[in-house]
């Protein structure tokens, strides 16, 4: 559980994004793409949910990405090497289904874009066509794009005020993409109204298409209930029926709501701690 | 009160326990049983007539010679009685606390009325005499000696889950010298007591001193851990273990699959409660781990985990305060309620308000998604169920609203399956539940023992605790034969 290497991939206008290496050889062993860990950064800390966005069985290490937004991820962004963390448990939820699907589109929004990584490259591993299509706010905010460069066969960039790549949304590109020919599999993961627009543009053109809900959890393994979602009129639980489900038949309305159940007390916390 | 009238050849009234004022404890999560001081305990262990055929020990699960701890007590050899008690079951003050008594041992009391739903008033409180005991033994620090079997000490047995069958097996196998480790997935050890049983009916301090004696003896306690996710059972296998027990609790919330159930407020009562126990959100913004509290909060169920709930919410609201609104909405009366009788009146005597008959049918929510109302239907009692209550019937045309921001859903809990998902050699029953023989508790997979609510669902820490002996002496048996 302790920290071993730490760096911050982007700190501009308020949003900083970090990149954690933890020691952790059981889970390091078992992780696959996909999954996440929960962890807690003191005893009186809570328990988040983050993606093992690489696992290095010979070290014995995972990484993970986070964006500081809330309480935990801003004390998780002030933590050093040598640091361990209270708790981290995993390897949790389901893996990705890796095999050849032939073409396979990737959209990453943000820090989404983290947990793209691990499963572009098994998918390429895997023998498939990968398309990544990457957005962020601004060039300065962009992560992993070489990472994900390497592991694609084409990669696309979409930020908001243009300063990199097209500007505009990742949406749109995917939508130009899949205008442009058949693909097998959409794979979308970042902030909930992209992953929605991505289901809403990939359901045109009846494509499969799966996201990884970032819902609240508590325990994580299947005994609160917190991160319910209605998938297909059924309720599942995120952490141990997904995080993935199939992107068109999620309940976004509910999920969307859902997900803001703590905001008030988020920001109250922040503010006390003046963090 | 009963009236005073001479049932064989008992006299004297009961003696009630001490508690905390209801008002004063409504406001914090301290202990609300004082228990009894050791002149309260003699008096009411001079009320046992020490039967000739003791009743109560065949409604204990675990068959603690009742009748001989308690002449012990009376005989101010408090040693002796904890002995006694701890022959059968390891952690008296924890069973003191949390055991139905009035289901149970005192129910089978000659006192107690026959045919009786529950332990009548008059019924010796063996419960409470369980945890003067108890609670002797750990100011006393008197520890069970460990007979360290030489011929088992090579052997290493896992157990899964810190709960109550987990914490009893670990200790079992221990004391005969069998090095033992113990997974929790959870950060800290103690299952269903840590995040389910609110520290205001059972202190944490009482559970850290029985998860320490384990400690004592020897045993790992390996927290963070998953077993089926970081490790199969395989592995552990393959590791040097020679036998595993699975105390994988039922710790999977039932809902109940009406509208608007995922409306943003609308808690399991687990997700509630452990946030609450497990995480200390009622200290929030201290402890990080937020919880929302309603101005009227409707919990639904009949059992503990109902009662436990409903008087948490309650505390909650008066440490923020907020005018105490917390109503129990249940399907039947109080009489067939599952909870302990004494959590009833407790929650009674701190204001939680009991809606009875009555079923709970949409939750309506407002445009942020938030629970707003519940709408209800009035019921009524019709013939018996398989279970032997009453079943409830709804009238129709009787739907009324009521205020509700927030509720929590306390209808039951099922099988954890995390581990049984990924082992499917693991024979499970429809429950999801573990098929065990029942005379040695041994899985479907050699070597492999399961005890607790993961075994026939959700029932009583000390019935878990049974359930764990029996697998705990099979697995040594079996190791001895090796």
């Amino acid at each position: 559980m302790k920290i071993l290497k730490k760096e911050i991939l982007a700190d501009i206008a308020g949003t900083k994004v970090v990149k954690l290496e933890v020691s952790s050889p059981d889970i390091a062993k078992k992780a696959q793409p996909g999954q996440f860990i929960a962890l807690m950064v003191s005893d009186k800390g809570e328990r988040i949910p983050l993606t093992i966005v690489d696992a290095d069985k010979v070290s014995g290490t995972i990484t993970l990405i986070l964006q500081e937004a809330g309480l935990t991820t801003r004390l998780l962004g002030k933590m050093s090497p040598g640091d361990s963390l209270y708790a981290l448990v995993g390897p949790l939820g389901h893996a990705t289904e890796i095999k050849k699907y032939g073409k396979v589109v990737l959209v990453g929004g943000g820090v989404g874009i983290a947990e793209i990584y691990p499963v572009a490259k098994a998918l390429k591993a895997a023998g498939n066509h990968v398309t990544t299509i990457l957005g962020a706010r601004t060039k300065d905010l962009l992560i992993l794009e070489k990472e994900l460069k390497a592991v694609s066969d084409e990669l696309l960039i979409a930020t908001d005020d243009g300063s990199c790549g097209r500007k505009g949304f990742t949406t749109d590109i995917l939508d130009e993409t899949l205008n442009k020919g058949v693909c097998a599999l959409v794979y979308s993961v970042g902030p909930i109204p992209m992953m929605r627009r991505s289901a809403a543009v990939t359901s045109n053109y009846k494509v499969k298409t799966i996201v990884s809900l970032n819902a609240v959890m508590v325990d994580a393994t299947g005994m609160c209930g917190c991160c319910r979602v209605t998938v297909g009129g059924k309720t599942l639980f995120s952490c141990v029926d997904g995080p993935e489900f199939d992107a068109h038949q999620i309940d976004w309305d509910e999920f969307v709501k859902r997900n803001r159940i703590y905001e008030d007390k988020e920001k109250h916390v922040c503010n006390l701690n003046k963090l | 009160m009963q009236p005073k009238q001479a049932v064989g050849p008992m006299k004297k009234e009961p003696v009630k326990v001490r508690e905390q004022d209801a008002l004063k404890r409504a406001a914090s999560f301290d202990e609300v049983v004082l228990g009894y001081n050791e002149e309260e305990a003699l008096r009411e262990a001079v009320r046992c007539t020490q039967c000739k055929n003791p009743a109560c020990i065949a409604g204990c699960p675990v068959g603690i010679d009742i009748k001989k701890f308690i002449k012990e007590m009376t005989e101010k050899d408090y040693k002796g009685a904890y002995f006694t008690i701890r022959e059968k079951n390891d952690f008296p003050s924890i069973c003191g606390r949390v055991c139905p008594a009035e289901y149970q041992c005192r129910k089978t009391c000659v006192f107690t009325k026959k045919g009786a739903p529950y332990a009548s008033e008059q019924a010796i409180n063996i419960h409470f005499l369980e945890r003067f005991v108890g609670d002797y033994g750990m100011k006393n620090d008197l520890q069970i000696p460990s007979t360290k079997n030489p011929r088992l000490s090579k052997y290493k047995v896992a157990v899964v889950g810190s709960g109550p069958a987990g914490v009893c097996c670990a200790g079992e196998l221990a004391r005969q010298g069998i090095k033992v480790v113990v997974f929790e997935a959870l950060h800290k050890p103690g299952g269903v007591l840590r995040y389910g049983i609110p520290p205001f009916r059972l202190p944490r301090d009482i559970m850290d001193f029985e998860l320490d004696y384990l400690k004592k003896l020897g045993v790992e306690i390996v927290t963070n851990y998953i077993v089926g996710k970081a490790k199969g059972l395989d592995e552990l296998f393959k590791e040097g273990f020679s036998a595993v027990f699975l105390g994988l609790g039922a710790g999977v919330p039932s809902f109940l699959g009406i509208k608007g159930e995922n409306l943003c407020n609308v808690y399991s009562a687990n997700e509630f409660l452990t946030r609450v126990n497990l995480m200390s959100a009622y200290k929030f913004p201290e402890y990080h781990t937020p919880v929302n509290i309603g101005k009227a909060v409707v919990v639904i169920g009949g059992g503990n985990t109902a009662m436990d709930a409903a008087r948490a919410a309650l505390r909650i609201q008066k440490m923020n305060a907020m005018a105490s609104n917390t109503t129990i909405m249940y399907r039947r009366t109080e009489v067939e309620m599952p909870a302990r009788r004494l959590e009833i009146e407790h929650a009674k005597e701190e204001g939680v308000k009991f809606r009875l008959l009555v079923q709970p049918g949409e939750f309506i929510g407002d445009e942020n998604g938030f629970v707003k109302k519940l709408r209800c239907l009035e019921c009524k009692l019709g013939e018996p169920d398989s279970s032997g209550r009453r079943r409830p019937v709804a009238i129709s045309g009787s739907d009324f609203e009521v205020d509700c921001d927030m509720a929590v859903i306390a209808v039951g809990l099922a099988a954890n399956q995390v581990l049984t998902r990924v082992t499917p050699q693991l024979k499970t029953d429809k429950y999801s539940d573990v098929i065990v023989d029942q005379n040695t508790m041994e899985t479907s997979v050699d070597s492999v023992y399961a005890g607790g609510d993961i075994v026939g669902g959700e029932g009583t820490v000390i019935e878990a605790m049974g359930m764990a002996k029996k697998a705990a002496a099979a697995i040594i048996e079996r190791l001895l034969r090796q």
